[in-house]
């Protein structure tokens, strides 16, 4: 699904191929459509093509088939040093041997802009990441969240009409990271610019992005917004890439009008949202555990329940995650959010306990 | 057990470490020390010490033969490593950034072969090309040219591997991010790659300096009438008999070089230590 645009996207990624040779084919019939402003995520395991695919943008690969349009003009052809398109790479490739000002001034040099233009540009750079005072300092000289800042201002400072990020957090600590994920989205936003970003970590994607493309082994599994993503994912492999979910496997066992059940041997689900499916299918029901309630009593009028044993606790803080064994030693995971600060009734380790859950919360999956 | 262990373990382990130390520095430095110290013999006789003497210093002055030689290999020297440089610039490049090519693997195989092969060997190969081709072209003649070419053969094969070395450690990410920000290929290589490499180009530069500057071998098969190289004076010189002013003219050679040499470690070591200080510096900003 796509922002209800009606110019056609910035970039169109037409049915692209990159195969190396060797049998495996890298980055296999992608299409993509990018919109204006967007920031736009390849999430995927690693060696699944996302580097390749971001590769072929900037043109340091050439795609086997298919074809690359930015602004409706096709890139083939055009070397990486004529397109319009910056990059920010994930060993920030920094010029070590360059102060911070001229890292920031090398793209605006080399296309014979004037000297006070290109100051005045700098400096605007260095202020949009906050480091005016670093613009004499060498690369390492500074730290790995200055590095990082530094190769984003580079590679912005010639105002690309695509900016293409490699990992842009790899390379930092965990805390540092989620600081600077929120930062790095503000000045993407400040600067208006339509980014393509590569990652494997779900949760940058689903806080940076506006829409996330789930990719494995070259090709594109799904594309949509995190929440889409997230709450409907199309496949098993995409429910179980992004998040925790329990996946339960089972038939259609009735079928009407505004509801399914789906049998599962130790587990019945009624799920209430309009599918339909005929009696007999095989499916999947994926349930991600924060949408399920444990109680230590049976509880009254609900449909979906079922019986377990708490196997062991794990306190998160702000959450807590529960490993239920259910009959016919199956496993369910149970996150609940720690509302209260002592509650009375949460079921120890070895207690019996129901675990419930809405019939909204599941996703039936097919394939 | 590690030379610091050893060095450090108790009596006669310690002793017996000490000795071979010491039993070693003497095998490798006492025959420099030897030429040193009879550099300053009075003494025409090379065993006999007759008093201390700056003689053969002076008379150095005077020896056209020997400062005649002395020019022609510091040109020779300054020419073949220019040459060898430039060249191993451009075959390292090749061979590390294009990975692909019809006659690569010769290419590489005759990059390296001057490296295994015996000097006297490459040596006579060339002296029989440059016969023949005397014969039918009636060029070139054997003198500073000749000699030239062949330091430049041998460089050449050291130039490429350092440069090489150097190239293949470099994050080709630099590079791309040259070319993404809108560099030529050209601009790409003067602008980024070369600066990196400034080092290795330095070390390279030097590495075959030396090489040429007292090569025997090769200079002796392609050297002509006049132009003789320091170290084929030196060594014809030998052949007539040890003379001290041959200890002073290696006693200089020798001085220049330590001098040399401590302050290029010495500059290298500072700036490795203040390059550590700033990054720590930064990591705990
Ligand atoms: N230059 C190349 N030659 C041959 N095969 C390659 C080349 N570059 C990548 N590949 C192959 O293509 C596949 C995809 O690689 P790619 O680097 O795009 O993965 P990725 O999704 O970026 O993985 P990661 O998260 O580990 O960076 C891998 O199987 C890899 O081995
Ligand atoms: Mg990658």
């Amino acid at each position: 699904m796509t922002p209800a645009t009606a110019a056609p996207a910035t970039l169109q990624i037409r049915d692209v191929v990159k195969d190396f040779g060797g049998g495996s084919v890298a980055v296999n019939h992608v299409s993509l459509d990018i919109h204006k402003g967007e920031i736009f995520a390849l999430l995927g395991s690693s060696g699944c093509g996302k580097t390749t695919l971001l590769r072929m943008l900037a043109g340091f690969e050439i795609p086997t088939q298919g074809s690359i349009l930015l602004d409706g003009q096709d890139l083939a052809g055009l070397p990486p040093y004529l397109r319009p398109i910056n990059m920010m790479f994930q060993s920030y490739a920094l010029f070590p041997h360059l102060t911070v000002w001229d890292n920031i001034a090398f793209g605006l040099k080399r296309d014979g802009m004037p000297k006070e233009r290109i100051a005045e540009r700098v400096e605007a750079m260095l202020k949009l990441v906050q480091l005016p005072k670093y613009a004499k300092r060498k690369p390492h000289q500074l730290s790995g969240g200055q590095q990082q800042r530094v190769a984003l201002a580079r590679s912005l400072a010639k105002r690309p009409q695509l900016m293409l990020l490699d990992e842009p957090l790899g390379a930092l600590d965990k805390k540092l990271r989620e600081e600077t994920q929120i930062e790095l989205v503000n000045i993407i936003h400040e600067v208006g610019v339509t980014c393509v970003m590569v990652t494997h970590d779900q949760e940058e994607a689903m806080t940076m992005a506006t829409r996330i493309a789930v990719m494995s082994e070259g090709k594109i599994l799904q594309v949509g917004a995190p929440a889409e993503i997230y709450e409907t994912p199309a496949t098993r492999f995409v429910a179980d890439f992004i998040g925790n979910v329990n996946m339960m496997e089972g038939t259609v066992a009735v079928d009407e009008p505004d509801m399914v059940e789906i049998d599962c041997g130790y587990c019945r689900h009624r799920v209430g949202h309009g599918i339909t499916g005929t009696v007999g299918m095989e499916v999947s029901v994926a349930l991600r555990p924060e949408k399920i309630r444990l109680s230590r009593t049976k509880p009254e009028g609900q449909v979906n329940q079922v019986q377990g044993t708490v196997r062991d606790r794990s306190y998160f803080g702000s959450f807590t995650v529960y490993n239920l064994e259910l009959a016919g030693g199956r496993r369910l995971k149970v996150s609940e959010s720690n509302v209260e600060r002592h509650r009375e009734d949460a079921p120890a380790e070895g207690q019996v306990a129901w675990a419930t859950w809405p019939d909204t919360a599941q996703v039936v999956l097919t394939q | 057990m590690s030379v610091r262990n050893l060095l450090l373990g108790s009596g006669a382990t310690r002793a017996f470490a000490r000795g071979w130390l010491v039993a070693g520095f003497v095998f490798l430095y006492l025959p420099i020390v030897a030429l040193v110290i009879y550099s300053f013999n009075a003494s025409l006789m090379p065993v006999v010490w007759g008093g201390f003497s700056l003689r053969w210093y002076g008379e150095l002055a005077h020896d056209q033969e020997l400062l005649q030689g002395l020019w022609l290999s510091l040109r020779i020297a300054f020419y073949s490593a220019s040459g060898s440089v430039v060249l191993g610039t451009l075959a390292a490049f090749t061979l590390v950034k294009y990975r692909r090519f019809l006659g690569r693997t010769i290419f590489t195989g005759m990059v390296n072969a001057p490296l295994v092969m015996p000097e006297v060997i490459i040596g006579l190969s060339l002296l029989l090309m440059l016969v023949m081709m005397q014969r039918w072209l009636g060029f070139p003649e054997r003198g500073l040219l000749t000699i030239w070419m062949g330091h430049l053969l041998l460089g050449l094969s050291y130039a490429t591997v350092v440069v090489q070395a150097r190239l293949q450690d470099l994050n080709p990410e630099l590079e791309e991010a040259a070319t993404d920000l809108g560099a030529r290929p050209i601009q790409v290589f003067v602008l980024v790659t070369l600066p990196l490499i400034l080092n290795s180009l330095v070390s390279a530069f030097l590495l075959t300096f030396t090489l040429s500057l007292d090569d025997v071998v090769l200079s002796a098969f392609l050297s002509g009438p006049g132009a003789t190289t320091m170290p084929l004076v030196i060594f014809s010189r030998a052949r007539l008999g040890m003379r001290p002013d041959i200890n002073a003219a290696a006693t200089i050679i020798i001085g220049v070089v330590s001098v040399g040499v401590v302050a290029g470690s010495l500059f290298i070591f500072r700036a490795e230590r203040r390059r550590a200080a700033e990054m720590a510096a930064a990591q705990r900003a």
